[in-house]
């Protein structure tokens, strides 16, 4: 266990078990970037740079901005008088803690606990390029079609609704 | 310890802090935060996986985050488009006060 991996682990849980337990939004928001970018730094620590350059992209710079702005738009950046938990709150704590302790039992038991560890992996953009553009064709055009088709199904949800159709 | 294990423990709990928010907290958009975490704990585990299993050069686990973070970038806003949907309707962002369907 390296020191590098243990900063961004504390880096990550950290700051995920703040965006979820924060009272404000705004808070909660800019927390799940930070574990984003932790993230992104594990991906990198483990040899995928594309996929953690994509992810700064992608989490960091689309999705954590998309969440401001719904917070913007749905005016509950400031913390309401309510209480922020439901009310069956100990009950998803508990089934989220025996998740967790099933996971963590059944990979500390796991045959992949004992595999020796391999070298690192030698590849580069390159062949990810070359790979996305010939197997993985098809599934690359179909992904383009539904990332289109999911934007304007998004655009089209999120518009106003019609006075006549109240 | 295995550096695999290290990293499947972390998207472990991960997944379950993230599994944890999103059946606890009321706002809409933190449950959509929850969900989040629990996708990026599942491409955790394929990177993971991809680094310390056997044949790397395929590239598999790689082009799966790929397509799953494309994948989960449409869903984040069509889920967003939702709320604020919801919010025009309704007024509220909270969970539990959008009970019409309930019996």
């Amino acid at each position: 266990m390296t020191l590098a991996f243990a900063i961004l682990a504390a880096l990550i849980v950290v700051s995920a078990v703040a965006a979820m337990t924060l009272r404000n939004l705004v808070h909660c928001a800019l927390c799940l970037a930070v574990a984003f970018i932790g993230l992104a730094g594990t991906y990198l620590q483990l040899g995928a740079q594309f996929v953690g350059l994509s992810q700064v992209l992608v989490y960091v710079g689309a999705v954590a901005i998309l969440i401001v702005f719904a917070i913007l738009l749905t005016r509950s950046g400031e913390p309401g008088p309510g209480r922020q938990f439901s009310a069956t709150a100990l009950m998803g704590v508990a089934i989220a803690l025996a998740v967790f302790a099933v996971l963590g039992k059944v990979i500390t038991s796991s045959a992949v606990a004992k595999r020796g560890v391999l070298p690192a992996p030698q590849t580069s953009v390159a062949q990810l390029g070359q790979k996305l553009m010939t197997d993985y064709i098809l599934p690359l055009e179909v992904l383009a079609l539904l990332l289109t088709a999911a934007m304007i199904g998004a655009v089209i949800i999120a518009l106003k609704e019609k006075e006549s159709a109240k | 310890m295995n550096p695999l294990t290290g990293y499947l423990l972390l998207a472990a709990l991960l997944f379950s802090i993230g599994l944890a928010g999103a059946l606890t907290r009321r706002n809409a958009i933190l449950v959509l935060i929850g969900i989040e975490l629990m996708l990026n704990a599942a491409n955790l585990n394929f990177i993971a996986f991809w680094r310390y299993g056997p044949n790397p050069e395929a590239l598999t686990g790689v082009m799966f985050v790929l397509f799953a973070i494309a994948i989960a970038a449409a869903e984040a806003a069509v889920g967003l488009a939702l709320i604020i949907s919801i919010y025009r309707h309704y007024k509220t962002t909270n969970v539990n006060d959008v009970n019409e369907l309930k019996g």
